[in-house]
């Protein structure tokens, strides 16, 4: 149920936000969707503690809400609006909180590789338990950083779960046409790292394998590199045509949809009602629509944040002529 | 005859004559074959000149760009293609200390003639990581040629200049907002040389000078101030490395004022130096400080007002051009 719930809230959120972009131009910038995915931020949800780290790229929007960030401060930084999760200062593609534990949107590919390494870094360092879940995409797997960084961790055991989130695209590239090795949790193997291949259409099976690299995370075990098959049914971002792929590839998937699947098996394990559902829906939409009347509202950052939140000293001389 | 042709065709025309020239020029970049480019720029050049020419990259920009640069040096002639100019700092080792320093290391043996190219700067509301210029930064570099034009017609004559005669590395800074930008071609095959500025407008009273995308800051302050009488003369950088300050020298000489419109940030810019060489140079001729404007001591934020209040603009550079004139406001 829980899964249920917070994938719809990751989908409907994305279509208004998606609505308010291509028909009222509310926002701006690159908008990169979630859509298709959302089975990943469900199960990596049940399998972890408010305490883990959570660190992605840009394309953030699900995994912000999985975390806690709520829907107004999600929608409202996409407005631009000073209420947002980054004061109107990140937009779409860097949506932070960090009291929920969400490090980030990131817009370099496969920066946030080795800064997430740096998170679980921390937590061993201190002593505590706490895992950091790091998830990049199959485009960034070709980036240098995976090779530096998966050594590290692994030589100092690093509380850190990579995550290769692989929508078989990055912009309109394939991911056989970046490598010969289209198994990317093969590359693991180079490191003598654990790793795991998952279906990221569903919950139940993110959910499992997250919960066995989490727990050898947590006991002093090291990383594990999970990649999690999954697909996007939304272009790259909002301005891709999308000529490099069939319709019928993506409605293939689509027979697949996380949402769909979770649904059934609530209804046919009698785990809830028709009309609970429905009411699980309807508070979905009351929230989303809050989010934009919340985001509507709200004020714009005032001119003078240009010079705010660059240092945290308060008498750096900045230079304004 | 001339045609009048998109920024963004301009180049991908620069290109494909020069690899119809010389097959030793290739195209290299991420998203550029298959998807045609992510801003178009190399639409068709898969279809002519076919997959061993223009390349299709892994999202690697240290690994590609080590292998371009190795291809350069081995008597290749790249393209690369930077999505932005934002991701060639992960390849900066390579353009740093390999591209600029090794006919220096090797004693003159080991040149590097490529033509690093790509969107530079801001381009509305893209937030701080895909939002900087970075002219200076490549321009404090030994070894390295800048150029970053403002039109299409300047943007093929450079371009087609960078790949054929150039043996140095090119740096080429171009931006997703002027893509779309027209502007008249001749049919016939022309060179611009790097290294020369271009009087855009003359004037009389100030001179104002800027380069790329803020050249439309620039002609716009310029067109404002000549409703109020003020004539302003404004000059298209063009190339920042070399830097061609004889050109705004000769203008201050007979405005006696100077005025830089830069989309940087303000410390170590590109305006630092030119303010520098024009103070040296033409110290007698001044009748008022060197001025300038650029983009706020910060990155860029997202939220559309924070944009516009970082960003060089028209009223602000004919403010700053009437404090410079001592005018009345
Ligand atoms: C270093 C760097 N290079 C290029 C880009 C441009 N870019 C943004 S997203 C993207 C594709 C990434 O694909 P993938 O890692 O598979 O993530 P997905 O978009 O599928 O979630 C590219 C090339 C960038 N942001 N950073
Ligand atoms: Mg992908």
């Amino acid at each position: 149920m829980y899964w249920y719930e917070l994938m719809q809230l990751i989908r409907q959120f994305e279509i208004m936000a998606e609505e308010k972009y291509k028909m009222e131009g509310k926002i701006r910038g690159f908008f990169h969707a979630y859509v298709g995915q959302e089975a990943i931020a469900a199960g990596c949800m049940t399998a972890t503690r408010p305490e883990d780290a959570f660190i992605t790229a840009y394309r953030d929007h699900g995994l912000a809400l999985a975390k806690g960030v709520t829907a107004n401060s999600c929608m409202a930084e996409l407005y631009g609006k000073a209420t947002g999760c980054a004061k109107g200062k990140g937009g779409s593609m860097h949506f932070f909180g960090k009291d929920v534990n969400f490090w980030g949107g990131h817009g370099i590919v496969g920066a946030q590789i080795g800064t997430g390494a740096g998170l679980a870094f921390a937590e061993k360092y201190k002593g505590t338990d706490n895992v950091s879940l790091t998830f990049f995409g199959d485009g960034a797997a070709r980036q240098g950083m995976v090779n530096e960084v998966f050594n590290i961790a692994m030589t100092w055991k690093l509380p850190v779960i990579f995550i290769c989130e692989n929508n078989n695209y990055a912009m309109g590239t394939s991911v056989e046409r970046t490598s010969n090795v289209v198994d990317i949790y093969k590359m693991a193997d180079a490191f003598e790292m654990p790793a795991d291949s998952i279906d990221g259409m569903s919950c139940e099976a993110v959910h499992e394998g997250m919960a066995r690299a989490v727990k050898r995370a947590r006991e002093g075990g090291g990383p594990t590199l999970i990649e999690i098959k999954t697909y996007r049914y939304k272009g790259h971002s909002i301005s891709d045509p999308q000529k490099y792929r069939t319709k019928e590839e993506v409605e293939t998937y689509k027979q697949r949809d996380p949402i769909h699947m979770v649904l059934k098996t609530i209804l046919d394990n009698n785990f809830a009602t028709q009309e609970e559902i429905d009411a699980i829906n309807k508070r979905i939409d009351a929230i989303v629509d809050e989010s934009v009347r919340f985001a509507e509202e709200s004020p714009w950052p005032s001119d003078d944040e240009v010079l705010k939140d660059v240092y945290v000293d308060q008498n750096y001389p900045f230079i304004v002529d | 005859m001339a045609r009048i042709i998109a920024f963004r065709e301009a180049l991908r025309e620069a290109m494909s004559e020069e690899m119809r020239r010389d097959d030793r020029v290739f195209l290299m970049g991420e998203e550029v074959a298959e998807y045609n480019g992510a801003y178009k720029v190399s639409q068709g050049m898969l279809d002519e000149f076919g997959a061993k020419r223009v390349i299709d990259t892994p999202i690697s920009e240290l690994g590609f760009t080590a292998v371009a640069v190795g291809a350069a040096q081995k008597g290749l002639r790249p393209i690369v293609e930077f999505m932005t100019w934002n991701f060639a700092v992960l390849a900066l080792d390579q353009i740093l200390n390999t591209a600029s320093k090794m006919l220096a290391m090797s004693g003159g043996q080991v040149s590097c003639p490529i033509v690093f190219r790509g969107p530079n700067g801001s381009a509305g509301q893209l937030g701080a990581q895909h939002s900087t210029a970075f002219e200076s930064y490549y321009a404090n570099i030994p070894g390295l040629k800048v150029v970053s034009p403002s039109n299409g017609y300047d943007a093929k004559g450079l371009m087609k200049q960078a790949i054929r005669f150039e043996e140095d590395p090119i740096m080429f800074m171009e931006s997703e907002v002027m893509y779309g930008d027209k502007s008249e071609v001749p049919d016939d095959e022309y060179y611009i040389p790097i290294g020369l500025a271009d009087v855009k407008k003359q004037g009389r009273d100030v001179t104002i000078v800027s380069w790329n995308k803020m050249m439309k800051v620039a002609m716009g302050a310029a067109t404002e101030l000549e409703k109020e009488g003020i004539s302003a003369e404004v000059i298209d950088l063009r190339s920042i490395r070399p830097l061609d300050w004889m050109t705004v020298l000769e203008s201050v000489k007979k405005t006696n004022r100077l005025v830089i419109v830069e989309e940087q940030w303000p410390m170590c810019g590109v305006s630092s130096e030119l303010a520098y060489r024009i103070q040296k140079e033409g110290f007698d001729y001044l009748d008022a400080p060197v001025r300038r404007i650029t983009a706020a001591d910060a990155p860029l934020h997202y939220a559309p007002n924070l944009v516009a209040a970082a960003l060089p603009d028209v009223p602000r550079t004919v403010t700053l051009v009437k404090d410079v004139m001592y005018a009345k406001k």
